[in-house]
């Protein structure tokens, strides 16, 4: 027999209903991981049938009989009768399905962070690959060592030439310029946008390399104009809000 | 108990015919009162007539069975309270099953003369934790006997009565 001492006595008194309190709560505790014990609370309660064995003697009267029987004719199908059960005979099932709810909507919650996470995974992935690739056109665009050159037709000497790449939508505008000639000191070139009607708009002041390359990405632009084409004036190198010397280049929008 | 389960009221006849006079002899010893001990007889047939998977065969016998619920159900109502223990969960281990009335007479001597053999201070202590329900403070505070003391003397108690069946 491998019952702890220190709760054999309390598991008698337990077996009887006469253990309260503390001591019942840390038996009962101990009861659920002690197998030796739960054993032994059996064994008791063997020895409290044989105790009810010493009031032997009286029986009962035979009506009681009848009316068993009675009763039990009434209730013919055993399962039927949930309605007589005591209230708390329902808790543990209120409880189980009240864990069952729970952990399925813990569940569906769980799926749906799941989805919004692989969601989510996969347009920063997508939104990765095309910032990658913006980089990469970007920084082509605006390498200092990248080589520069512009196609023109055979036995055609090189002439300045801008091209400009405007989405009005997103007032985005790349402007690539090649084969500017040199400007004396204090003066750039500044680029404008001649809208379909009104004033042109300054769009970025440059001044060309070496090569006479340069390149303006996104000038600040208000939103949404329409272009009908594009104007390059020689202005001061902090650039001008409206242009203050003739145009010398122009392109018209196809 | 297969005719029990199967929902047959013979079965149920022949079980009451069996065992009724242990769960009214126990439960009238607790009430004191005979309309109190029928209506334990009745809820401890009914409620194994209900459901009768709350009695595990494979764990014990029947007989011994009921005799606790019945005493523990007199208790309950003697002490004006709920049930403590859900039936489900009581399993009692012991071998006779006094299902035979000179089997149960054997045995209700032998239980006599082993409580008869007890000293006095601990059979008064078993019975009253048994047919009075009460704790050990209870009886602690009734008796004037160290709580200690008390539990000690229940639990040698019921272990003598094991022991008089053992062999």
């Amino acid at each position: 027999m491998s019952v702890h001492e220190q709760f054999a006595e309390d598991l008698a008194l337990y077996a009887l209903g006469g253990l309260e309190g503390d001591e019942r709560a840390q038996l009962e505790k101990h009861l659920e991981g002690c197998a030796g014990c739960r054993r032994e609370l059996e064994q008791l309660r063997g020895d409290m049938a044989l105790m009810a064995l010493s009031t032997a003697g009286p029986v009962p009267p035979r009506r009681a009989r009848q009316r068993l029987l009675e009763a039990v004719g009434r209730e013919r199908r055993p399962a039927a009768a949930p309605a007589r059960r005591s209230w708390w005979a329902l808790v543990p099932w209120v409880a189980a399905a009240a864990l069952a709810v729970g952990l399925v909507s813990v569940w569906r919650q769980k799926s749906d962070l799941q989805r919004q996470i692989a969601d989510l995974q996969n347009e920063s992935a997508r939104q990765f690959e095309e910032l990658r690739q913006a980089r990469e056109v970007v920084s082509t665009l605006t390498a200092t060592d990248a080589m520069r050159v512009t196609v023109v037709a055979a036995k055609t000497p090189p002439q300045p030439q801008g091209k400009a790449i405007y989405v009005r939508d997103r007032s985005s505008l790349i402007f690539l310029a090649s084969n500017f000639p040199a400007l004396p000191p204090q003066k750039a070139y500044e680029l404008w946008l001649v809208p379909t009607s009104g004033a042109p708009i300054a769009a970025g002041v440059f001044k060309p390399d070496t090569h006479g390359s340069a390149i303006v990405i996104n000038p600040p632009l208000p939103a949404g104009v329409e272009a009908k084409a594009f104007a390059i004036t020689v202005e001061p190198e902090s650039g001008s809000p409206a242009a203050t010397s003739p145009i010398i280049m122009f392109g018209a929008g196809e | 108990m297969s005719a029990i389960r199967a929902g047959d009221e013979t079965g149920m006849a022949a079980l009451y015919d069996r065992y009724s006079a242990v769960v009214y002899s126990v439960a009238l010893r607790v009430l004191g009162d005979t309309g109190a001990a029928e209506d334990v007889l009745q809820e401890v047939f009914m409620q194994l007539w209900r459901n009768p998977g709350l009695f595990d065969s494979s764990r014990g016998s029947l007989g011994p069975w009921l005799a606790v619920i019945a005493r523990n159900r007199a208790i309950d109502g003697l002490r004006k309270r709920r049930p403590e223990t859900d039936i489900a969960d009581v399993v009692v281990s012991v071998e006779p099953d006094v299902a035979g009335d000179a089997e149960r007479a054997r045995a209700m001597e032998k239980v006599r003369g082993t409580l008869g053999a007890m000293p006095s201070a601990q059979r008064q202590a078993l019975e009253m934790a048994y047919f009075e329900g009460l704790s050990h403070s209870e009886i602690s505070a009734k008796t004037g006997e160290p709580l200690g003391t008390i539990k000690t003397r229940i639990r040698a108690g019921l272990l003598a009565l094991r022991k008089a069946f053992a062999t």
